[in-house]
């Protein structure tokens, strides 16, 4: 058990794609754990679904090696690598009844027909579909048809499980619904599972770790807490969750100036002073309640507007001092009854410091 | 836990041998699909080609052929009727074809089903029977003849009116098709900022339908230019480029002079072949996915005048057809009209009797099998499988090949490859199965892109998910794809069999003793001069292409329809 523990199911290693003169993948390296459920995360079009592909072997990668289970499968067609997979679109056959799909895979092996059946009515109780085997696929939901692929996947008992986008075709109250489940699934099954996904809400909600990956590269891996606390860089900071970016210059260690207002950071980045940087902060960390003359970064601004969002309110504030600049800060509606906070008020309002997150700044980018 | 009770190491290592094969296969089977077109496709036209290049003797002669092609006059003089018989007919048909498909997508007139399916009518029977009506109407015992008022049906008046007859249809779907594709939103747009009606037809119908146009022009002419059994019939001493090709090589074995007149009857094929492809994509460009079908609301005045004029124009249609079915049943037209079956006993004409007929029947139902076969399993091959990229962009070249060769030129690179002395296969020539592999190429490129169009529409993932699940591409194949596929295959499998059915053009250089087609024996008794015969076997063909296409209808309604469940909720 702990030697399984040591070496990964699944390791890739220095793994390249190119389209023509697109670069999907560069120089990718990754390793995932027995039992582990990662995601891929990230924008369409920055290589998520090119490297769930190049691991199931369905489209090949020109460098680089994959290894499952300890066997280096960098050149084998899908037919040699254990996995099961589920796709956005489904991809259930129409003409098959739901039991048929999910014993689309037992079938060719060799196991007689009661073995199969039961293993199928095994399934489709486990993805909470019990008699619904002899239906057709258009006669089920979206969510229902997603479980029957899920089920179809998992009927060979594959050691990696693959699913791309699988949540995005279905209505939102579904798929919160079927994320959980899949979760748990998941959990109770221990299968390795990578699931591809733009929605970074889905990612935090149901991964162990999250690799977000931008044109054709990991911008950051780590567990749904480090990404949303400490994104690694800006893109990650300004994907995951919602962001602030401020323009700021070190004028001290640990201490920034944004505008006319001068702030602590708990974190400088190691960066010299005078160095330009990108201060971020997230809208729900900004606060307004026990305030004392004690807390740091603490400043005057107005409330230049209230978005109403249901569970809470969207503000933008300006600081006094420094008007000029926007910051967005959710307040919770509790908050706003209890505070009586509206539009054109002056508050006190403080920046933990170390809420906020200091990047070198790039060459010329407008926040 | 029960779940993993059945991971078997076993059934994966198993699959890891097989697999290396299944790719293999797949390799394998775009390299036998290769070859097989370029057998029946790209050598006869090479061999064609090569032919106009070459004395009798088969020595290269350069352009030596085409010289003297073009220092004959009565040579040229064809190639110019050839062209003025097109365009006329083309400038008839094609404005013909639009007001008529106009009304059937844009009005609400009454009982479309029908006159859709009139419009449709000169397809199912061999194009030459649309001249033997002619004949009948205005020939030289014609009831209308004075009509013409001393001019005579054989000629160009004939091939014109016959040609129109014989290409109403084609033109007709393609307009209908680019007729049908409307933005309905662009209508009310304009209706929204009262824009007079002749306005909205110059600004939003006609650009919208340009492309259908183009292409309707350009496919009718190309019809015609190359159609030989109604200039064979009808044309009397007005010779055209069709029938200089049938005269060179059947009549003096003249088979240099035959490639060449075949190499310039591929110019406007091809050219058109290529508007055809051009336009097609900018037509598909034109409708976004976010458009809403156009819904031409009732207004009597208009229905009714498209009313009157599909009633004119299915009317002479299906009287035209009807004058010939008529005349096959007439003892002795026009003097004794009296009904009889005598026409059909063919051993009165034609030494060969009804054999031809059984011929036909058997050639079209091997295309139609052999070739659907062929057709479907290899666009699966060229959509679906991702491997030897090279050869499956090969294969989908040699597939779309045949839409730019005419029939009569591919019949005569079948006779300069499959009777040359050198090719082993010439023991082939005069048979059958030459004749089903000549229909088969002939027809591979309408279906070959019936099959893509239905392959292109099913889950990209299905292959994916069988590679996933270990099951190998044929078993899904046969198990989803042609399950799936069902209603297209049958499409083509009919489409192959009129088609076979009721082709002269590249069959009547290849048939052999006892395998004369029912279509070639028409234009042999059209030339003995036993019409009566000849409308008769044009009937009894134009019957079962039209039997067929019922069937087919049939199977679609009750078979798709009622008991495939699982294409419906």
């Amino acid at each position: 058990m702990t030697d399984e523990v040591a070496v990964p199911f699944l390791r890739i290693e220095n793994l390249s794609k190119r389209f023509g003169v697109f670069t999907a993948l560069r120089d990718i390296n990754l390793e995932v754990r027995r039992g582990e459920f990662v995601c891929f995360l990230g924008p369409s079009g920055c290589g998520k679904t090119t490297l769930l592909r190049a691991i199931a072997g369905l489209d090949f990668q020109d460098e680089g090696r994959i290894e499952i289970g300890g066997r280096d499968v960098s050149r084998a067609p899908p037919a040699e690598r254990d996995f099961g997979i589920v796709f956005q679109s489904y991809a259930l056959f129409p003409n098959l009844t739901v039991a048929q799909n999910v014993a689309y895979g037992l079938v060719n092996r060799r196991h007689s027909r009661d073995e199969i059946n039961r293993r199928v009515t095994e399934l489709l109780a486990l993805v909470g579909l019990p008699d619904q085997g002899k239906k057709y696929p258009i006669q089920l939901s979206g969510g229902q048809q997603q479980r029957v692929a899920l089920a179809r996947a998992l009927a060979t008992s594959p050691g990696l499980l693959l699913l791309d986008e699988p949540l995005s075709a279905l209505d939102a109250k579904v798929r919160v619904r079927l994320r959980d489940e899949i979760r748990a699934l998941q959990k109770r099954l221990g299968v390795t599972t990578i699931m591809v996904t733009h929605d970074q809400e889905e990612a935090l909600a149901m991964a162990d770790r999250i690799v977000v990956m931008n044109q054709g590269v990991i911008e950051q891996v780590g567990d749904p807490a480090e990404i949303y606390r400490a994104p690694a860089t800006p893109f990650v900071a300004d994907f995951v969750g919602h962001m602030t970016f401020l323009d700021a210059v070190v004028v001290g260690p640990q201490r920034v100036r944004v505008g006319a207002l001068e702030l602590d950071v708990a974190d400088d980045g190691l960066l010299p002073a005078g160095a330009p940087v990108r201060l971020a902060m997230r809208p729900e960390d900004v606060r307004t309640r026990s305030i004392t003359t004690e807390t740091p970064n603490r400043f005057e601004a107005r409330v230049d507007t209230i978005s109403f969002l249901g569970s809470f309110c969207r503000a933008r504030l300006s600081p006094t001092v420094s008007p000029e600049t926007s910051i967005a800060a959710d307040f919770s509606t509790n908050a706003m009854r209890d505070l009586g906070i509206t539009e054109g008020d002056i508050r006190t309002v403080a920046f933990p410091p170390e809420a906020l997150r200091v990047f070198a700044a790039p060459t010329a980018r407008a926040s | 836990m029960s779940e993993v009770a059945l991971r078997t190491a076993p059934a994966v290592q198993a699959t890891l041998r097989r697999r290396l094969t299944e790719n293999q296969v797949a390799v394998l089977g775009v390299m036998i699909l290769a070859g097989i077109l370029a057998v029946i496709i790209a050598l006869p036209l090479w061999a064609l080609l090569s032919k106009s290049f070459q004395n009798d003797s088969g020595a290269f002669v350069g352009l030596a052929n085409f010289i003297r092609y073009f220092s004959t006059p009565t040579l040229i003089a064809s190639l110019f009727n050839s062209l003025f018989v097109a365009a006329v007919s083309t400038a008839i048909v094609v404005p013909l074809a639009f007001v008529y498909a106009y009304g059937l997508t844009r009005s609400c007139m009454p009982a479309k089903g029908i006159f859709y399916g009139i419009a449709l009518l000169p397809i199912f029977a061999p194009s030459l029977l649309s001249a033997l009506s002619l004949l009948y109407i205005f020939g030289n015992q014609g009831f209308l003849k004075s009509v013409l008022m001393g001019a005579s049906i054989y000629g160009p008046i004939g091939i014109i009116v016959a040609e129109v007859l014989y290409c109403f249809p084609h033109a007709f779907l393609i307009l209908a098709t680019a007729l049908a594709l409307a933005d309905g939103r662009l209508y009310e747009a304009a209706a929204a900022l009262g824009t007079s009606r002749a306005r909205v037809f110059r600004t939003i119908t006609l650009p919208g339908a340009r492309y259908g146009v183009i292409s309707a022009i350009f496919i009718v002419f190309t019809l015609v230019v190359t159609d030989f059994g109604i200039p064979k019939v009808i044309g009397g001493q007005y010779s055209v480029l069709a029938t200089d090709a049938y005269k060179q090589v059947v009549g003096q074995q003249n088979f240099p002079m035959g490639a060449v007149v075949g190499v310039i009857l591929l110019v406007p094929a091809a050219l058109a072949f290529l508007v055809d492809r051009i336009a097609e994509r900018k037509q598909v460009a034109l409708l976004s996915a976010r458009a809403v079908p156009f819904e031409p609301k009732p207004e009597w005045g208009r229905d009714l005048a498209f009313l009157a004029y599909a009633v004119v124009i299915g009317g002479l249609i299906v009287a035209t057809y009807g004058v010939a079915v008529w005349a096959s049943f007439i003892r002795y037209w026009p003097y004794n009209l009296s009904l009889t079956l005598d026409n059909y006993i063919f051993e009165n004409v034609e030494p060969s009797g009804w054999e031809p007929y059984s011929n036909s029947l058997q050639m079209a139902a091997s295309a139609a099998v052999i070739g659907t076969g062929l057709v479907f399993s290899g666009a699966y091959l060229i959509e679906k499988m991702k491997v030897f990229p090279i050869g499956r962009a090969l294969v989908h070249f040699l597939a779309m090949l045949p839409m730019a060769v005419p029939g009569l030129v591919l019949g005569l690179g079948y006779v300069f490859f499959f009777n040359a002395s050198w090719n082993p296969l010439n023991i082939l020539y005069g048979t059958l199965t030459v004749l089903v592999v000549n229909t088969i190429a002939h027809f591979y490129t309408v279906a070959h892109i019936t099959a893509l169009t239905a392959l292109k529409q099913i889950d990209q993932e299905f292959e994916a998910v069988s590679a996933s699940l270990k099951v190998p591409f044929w078993r899904t194949f046969s198990r989803v794809t042609v399950p799936i596929c069902l209603p297209a295959i049958l499409d083509i499998a009919v489409y192959i069999f009129v088609n076979a059915l009721t082709t002269v053009s590249a069959v009547i250089f290849l048939y052999g003793p006892g395998t004369k087609l029912a279509s070639i024996a028409i234009v042999h008794m059209d030339e003995a001069g036993a019409i009566a015969s000849a409308a008769a076997m044009a009937t009894t063909i134009m019957a079962t292409a039209i039997t067929v296409k019922f069937v087919h209808l049939a199977l679609n309604y009750f078979v798709f329809e009622r008991l495939q469940a699982w294409r419906k909720r």
